[in-house]
């Protein structure tokens, strides 16, 4: 089993977005913990703050329009509140790094794979030029690109999405970071390429101890590679568990629909479900909990008050639903969720 | 890349062909007899007629053009009415003086133009940006004759800091060697020279560059802005590249392409424009040499002039499409 010590906590994030004269959350009172080693899953529908949240843990919201209104990190238990920009420097792509969620324009048009890469290496090691560039070749092979040499002074454009993305995961791991914070790394490739990314993940995972927060529409591929899952819900948590649990038994109506919208392996069902409606913008959120007017067991107090993120019996296992308000579960609801 | 040149270059023949065309037009199209203007009203009605015929001025039209064309391709443009001097020989001192004050000018507005204006990108909304921003719209808006005489009566007249008009110290003449007088001065190690040289430079430079570097300016923040939002953007930073070089390596370079288009309009424009501030400057100059040649009705010089000014335009095009290529992979120039 992995240690449980975690390498990044992050307590209470609120991001909001400017529109208008108003600020509008996009995340909005998250709370989670990445353990050293472990492989976080982060599902939820488009919309849901999954990219917003990474990239706060990045320090690189876009400020305007965006801005933290809360929260905290700690990144081996050091706050970075209010470390300076020199000090978030020298974190970004070093301890911690990133692969964003769109592959083919992430890369500069303008500069050479060598270029670029070589950059990532040399800001935070003092390899010379060549022995950088032998380290980008070794980078290169090691996320499966088989002509790595001659890619070196290719332009990006030269290269399709799926081998644009190689080069970002192996500019992400360049100086072996600490934690790697994977946003949907395979959404815009093709399957047999998901599947090598998702084995390249893992195998780094093993052998360097990176940490990793792997954000994904693709239940599938959390139940393949994670340890733990958060399930997110317009800007809020709202359940968090052990993969094996929530995949078994999940208990908010939303993961349960997520659930049933994964295409059945056995091939029994030919439509697939989708949860009717869709996230609600940020703005226009009412009182009440965030999925009521998508939820098919919502009641009454689903409207009035919104619900916290309640503790199930099982260890670290987290609801944010009325359904599961201890109080609650004693009522005539309980036959309607277990 | 080289045969990309070659082959822009061929490209360039119907184009200057056309060029030709527009301006024996033109010159051809001005009423009045060429003949009666250089002789005089008082000239006889037989001398005016023995001069016409003597310039080829009383054949049709289209073999005078032929005529035209064929000593333009021996390099020939003809004969200065004025000084009697073949054109191709007289331009260059001019041509050299306009080439030196219009690269320093753009030397200048790209310089600063671009630089105010990434830095009014990266400090969006800071004092810095409004400032600039409000100079550059006034810049813009500027008539450059106007700005011509301000500067000459701020600077020369009443500061007394700088001289009023020409390219030189009369009592103390520069000897030319390429004509440019910032180099010839330094070639001979003269640097008192060069220093008078830069200083008669000075104003009419600052009158050309202002509009450009006032567009420039505006072109460089509007695109950086846009440039700066971009996911390689934040792909630079998220590696941990102090932002000093996230705006000027990776955003610059994809900022600059479209800023590339106006610098070379610009370059063209400011020859176009040289007529005026060389007049004011009294700068011997292009764009002097043809205003002297419309006053004396000089036709040759007028339209090979205007044909050398064209040229130029054209050229500059072409040098800003080479940069593209240069600039940006994307584009490809081999078939
Ligand atoms: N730069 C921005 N400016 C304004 N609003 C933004 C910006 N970035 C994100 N948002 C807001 O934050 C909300 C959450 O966006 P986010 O990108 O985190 O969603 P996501 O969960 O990553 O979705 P997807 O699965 O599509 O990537 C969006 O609905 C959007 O309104
Ligand atoms: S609180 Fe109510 S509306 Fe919200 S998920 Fe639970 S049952 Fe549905
Ligand atoms: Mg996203």
């Amino acid at each position: 089993m992995v240690s449980k010590d975690p390498i990044l906590q992050i307590k209470d994030l609120k991001v909001s977005f400017q529109s208008g004269k108003k600020f509008i959350p996009a995340v909005d009172g998250i709370s989670f913990q990445l353990n050293e080693g472990e492989i976080l899953g982060i599902v939820g529908e488009s919309g849901s703050g999954k990219s917003v949240t990474s990239l706060a843990t990045m320090g690189l919201i876009p400020t305007p329009p965006g801005k933290i209104e809360n929260g905290e990190l700690l990144f081996e238990g050091k706050n970075l509140k209010n470390i300076s920009e020199k000090e978030w420097r020298k974190i970004r792509g070093n301890q911690i790094s990133m692969i964003f969620q769109e592959p083919m324009t992430s890369l500069n048009p303008l500069f050479t794979i060598g270029n670029q890469l070589m950059e990532a290496i040399r800001l935070h090691t003092d390899l010379s030029k060549a022995e950088a560039k032998i380290r980008c070749i070794e980078l290169l092979k090691l996320v499966g690109i088989p002509r790595a040499e001659g890619i070196l002074k290719e332009n990006p454009h030269q290269l399709s999405g799926g081998m644009r993305q190689r080069v970002m995961i192996a500019m992400a791991m360049a100086c072996n970071p600490k934690v790697l914070i994977a946003d949907e790394p395979t959404t815009a490739l093709d399957v047999t390429i998901q599947a090598q990314i998702l084995a390249l993940m893992k195998d780094l995972n093993k052998k360097t101890a990176t940490s990793i927060i792997l954000i994904t529409h693709d239940l599938g591929v959390v139940a393949e590679i994670c340890e733990r899952v958060i399930v997110m819900y317009a800007g809020q948590i709202v359940e968090h568990g052990d993969v094996r649990t929530i995949l078994k038994d999940p208990k908010h109506p939303y993961t349960k629909g997520l659930l049933k919208s994964v295409p059945d392996l056995r091939g029994k069902k030919d439509r697939l479900y989708s949860i009717p409606g869709s996230v609600p913008t940020p703005g226009t959120i009412q009182k009440g909990c965030r999925f009521a007017a998508r939820c098919d067991s919502a009641f009454e107090a689903c409207f009035e008050g919104t619900p916290d993120l309640y503790k199930m019996e099982k260890q670290g296992h987290e609801v944010r639903c009325f359904l599961h308000k201890v109080e609650e579960r004693s009522d005539q609801h309980v036959g309607v969720t277990s | 890349m080289f045969n990309y040149t070659v082959r822009r270059l061929f490209s360039l023949i119907p184009v200057l062909f056309g060029m030709t065309l527009v301006v024996f037009a033109i010159i051809h199209a001005i009423p009045g007899n060429p003949a009666q203007v250089i002789l005089g009203q008082r000239a006889t009605a037989a001398a005016i007629e023995n001069l016409t015929r003597e310039l080829g001025l009383d054949r049709p039209w289209y073999i005078q053009y032929v005529d035209y064309l064929g000593q333009l391709l021996q390099g020939d443009l003809g004969t200065s009415l004025r000084t009697r001097g073949p054109i191709s020989e007289e331009v260059w001192p001019y041509l050299a003086a306009t080439f030196e004050l219009t690269l320093v000018a753009m030397l200048v507005a790209v310089v600063i133009g671009v630089n105010a204006g990434i830095i009014s990108a990266w400090f969006s909304k800071s004092w810095f940006d409004y400032v600039a921003m409000v100079v550059a719209l006034v810049g813009v808006s500027m008539p450059i004759f106007w700005l011509g005489l301000m500067l000459q009566w701020g600077f020369s007249i009443e500061l007394g800091w700088l001289p009023t008009t020409g390219r030189n110290n009369v009592r103390d003449p520069i000897e030319s060697i390429t004509n440019l007088y910032l180099v010839d001065t330094l070639l001979q190690g003269r640097f008192d020279q060069f220093t008078t040289a830069i200083k008669h430079l000075a104003l009419p430079s600052m009158a050309l560059a202002t509009i450009p570097m006032a567009i420039i300016a505006r072109m460089t923040r509007a695109t950086m802005l846009e440039v700066m939002k971009s996911d390689y953007v934040r792909t630079a930073r998220a590696k941990g590249l102090r932002m000093f070089w996230v705006v000027y390596k990776h955003s610059l370079k994809n900022a600059i392409i479209p800023v590339l288009t106006v610098i070379g309009l610009q370059t063209g424009l400011l020859l176009g424009g040289a007529i005026l501030t060389e007049t004011i400057f009294g700068w011997p100059g292009i764009g002097r040499y043809v205003y002297d040649a419309i006053s004396y009705r000089d036709y040759p010089v007028i339209q090979s002039g205007i044909l050398i000014i064209a040229a130029i335009f054209v050229l500059i095009n072409l040098i800003v499409d080479l940069l593209y290529v240069v600039v940006d992979p994307r584009i490809k120039y081999n078939k």
